[in-house]
């Protein structure tokens, strides 16, 4: 395929559209319909459950943090309280934006605010781009959230455990939009009608970004920028760490949910964290499946998909070779074995549309 | 326009959906929760997605992909990122069988 061109105006955007493959049907293991209707049921239940220990947590630990503070024995109180804002809110403002997590929309819409805010995403801007990652899920110039580039810069994704990148680049982006709207690039995603909503949520939180930096400078104290803000960097360590395992060092432009993304057992606490998105095939093959009932999916379905890795460390001892490996051959992917019982993957597309995935090593 | 014998009334269930395929078209029919019938296009107009894999709650329908809904009795888009108004189209009742008009 040879260099790969991630930009939204690119040739690999243009080749995407013009060869068929953003019009071609995604493969989906079978689930009768009376079960998948089961399993889409909606439920307030688990997630006001989850969504009171989530806040709840917060509070205990911001309060036990200022508490201490400024003493070192405030840091577990406030890395604990860093996860859940940095890290949390990710799975939050995903759940919350396919509107699954709750039954009730207004639920849905005010933890997806909130989330938005803490993970410092535009909420009407990210509505749109996670759509557009779930139509053309890894197609390279089509999908604005490809978080591991072909070939991928090793400082840059470090760098992003500390979330460093990603605020660096929220920062001016936020200023554009709450002065004149969505970017060039987010234009081509989010319908026209929804622009001036972009620029009154940059508004928004820039006002409360301002707010707390200006009690900083008044109180002369970090204290404010570590309950609001900095916690998008010293708590994004998780959410990084659970996000790049989702789809590294597998295949991109490819309509088979199975050679593209990866499901990996995790311990409870990054599963609550995480809100069972570690079911990351599932998801993505049935995004309308809330994230409580994606355990039972994958009972479902599993005799149809790879292995799923056994832990974190797994997922990353199968993942980082991969994308070593990416740094001098950008096509090698990883294809995981099938187990007798699954469906072959779903390749005849590309068959039909040389070059559009190459064989792996 | 004509009427097509489109399905039996017990090929769907209460508060469910099926797809129908006509003429090079593609429809979704309902069994709503009033225990009447409704017919709309098959496909999202957000994404050319079928509905007939997403989820029908009270008198919506909800795309199985991006979570987009529809008063499948209006055809009015109800949620983000449906914007656009699905297409209906008369139904009637005759005996077991489902007819639409298209």
């Amino acid at each position: 395929m040879g260099k790969r061109d991630y930009s939204l105006f690119g040739p690999d955007a243009k080749r995407a559209v013009e060869s068929g493959l953003t019009a071609a049907e995604w493969y989906h293991s079978e689930v009768p319909r009376k079960v998948m209707k089961e399993l889409m049921t909606r439920s307030d239940g688990p997630a006001i459950r989850d969504t009171v220990l989530l806040y709840g947590l917060m509070v205990l630990f911001a309060a036990l943090g200022i508490a201490l503070w400024p003493s070192w024995w405030s840091a577990p109180f406030w890395l604990a309280y860093g996860v859940l804002y940095g890290s949390a809110s990710d799975s939050r403002w995903h759940e919350c934006s396919h509107g699954t997590a709750f039954r009730t929309p207004w639920m849905n819409d005010l933890v997806y605010q909130i989330a938005s805010f803490m993970i410092m995403r535009n909420s009407a801007t990210w509505r749109w781009s996670h759509a557009r990652h779930h139509s053309e899920t890894y197609f390279v110039g089509r999908d604005p959230e490809i978080a591991i580039m072909r070939p991928t810069e090793m400082a840059k994704l470090i760098l992003n455990f500390a979330g460093i990148l990603d605020v660096l680049k929220f920062i001016p982006n936020l200023v554009q939009n709450a002065l004149t709207g969505p970017t060039a690039a987010e234009r081509t995603f989010v319908p026209q009608a929804e622009w001036p909503k972009v620029q009154r949520v940059a508004q928004v939180h820039l006002c409360i970004y301002l707010a707390t930096l200006a009690l900083a400078v008044a109180t002369q104290s970090i204290l404010p920028l570590m309950i609001v803000g900095l916690p998008r960097l010293y708590g994004a360590w998780h959410h990084v760490m659970t996000g790049l395992l989702q789809h590294g060092g597998l295949a991109d432009n490819v309509i088979d949910h199975r050679l593209n993304s990866r499901t990996v057992l995790m311990n409870p606490i990054s599963r609550f964290i995480y809100w069972n998105m570690n079911y990351h095939v599932e998801h993505h093959m049935f995004p309308m499946v809330p994230y409580h009932a994606l355990p039972r999916l994958h009972e479902i379905i599993k005799d149809d998909l790879p292995a799923p890795n056994r832990s974190i460390a797994e997922g990353f001892r199968e993942m980082w070779p991969a994308i070593k490996r990416q740094l001098a051959h950008e096509d090698y992917f990883l294809k995981r074995d099938l187990p007798a019982t699954a469906k072959p993957y779903r390749e005849d597309f590309h068959q039909y549309v040389p070059g559009m995935m190459p064989a792996a090593e | 326009m004509p009427w097509i014998d489109a399905c039996a009334t017990e090929d769907i269930d209460a508060e469910d959906l099926i797809r129908f395929d006509h003429g090079g078209a593609t429809y979704a029919i309902y069994h709503g929760v009033d225990s009447k019938f409704y017919a709309t296009a098959g496909k999202c107009t957000h994404e050319d997605v079928h509905l007939s894999g997403g989820l029908v709650m009270d008198y919506v329908v909800e795309c199985p992909k991006h979570n987009g809904q529809f008063d499948y009795r209006t055809g009015e888009a109800k949620r983000l990122p449906a914007c656009v108004n699905l297409k209906t189209f008369p139904v009637k009742v005759e005996g077991d069988r489902v007819w639409i008009e298209v």
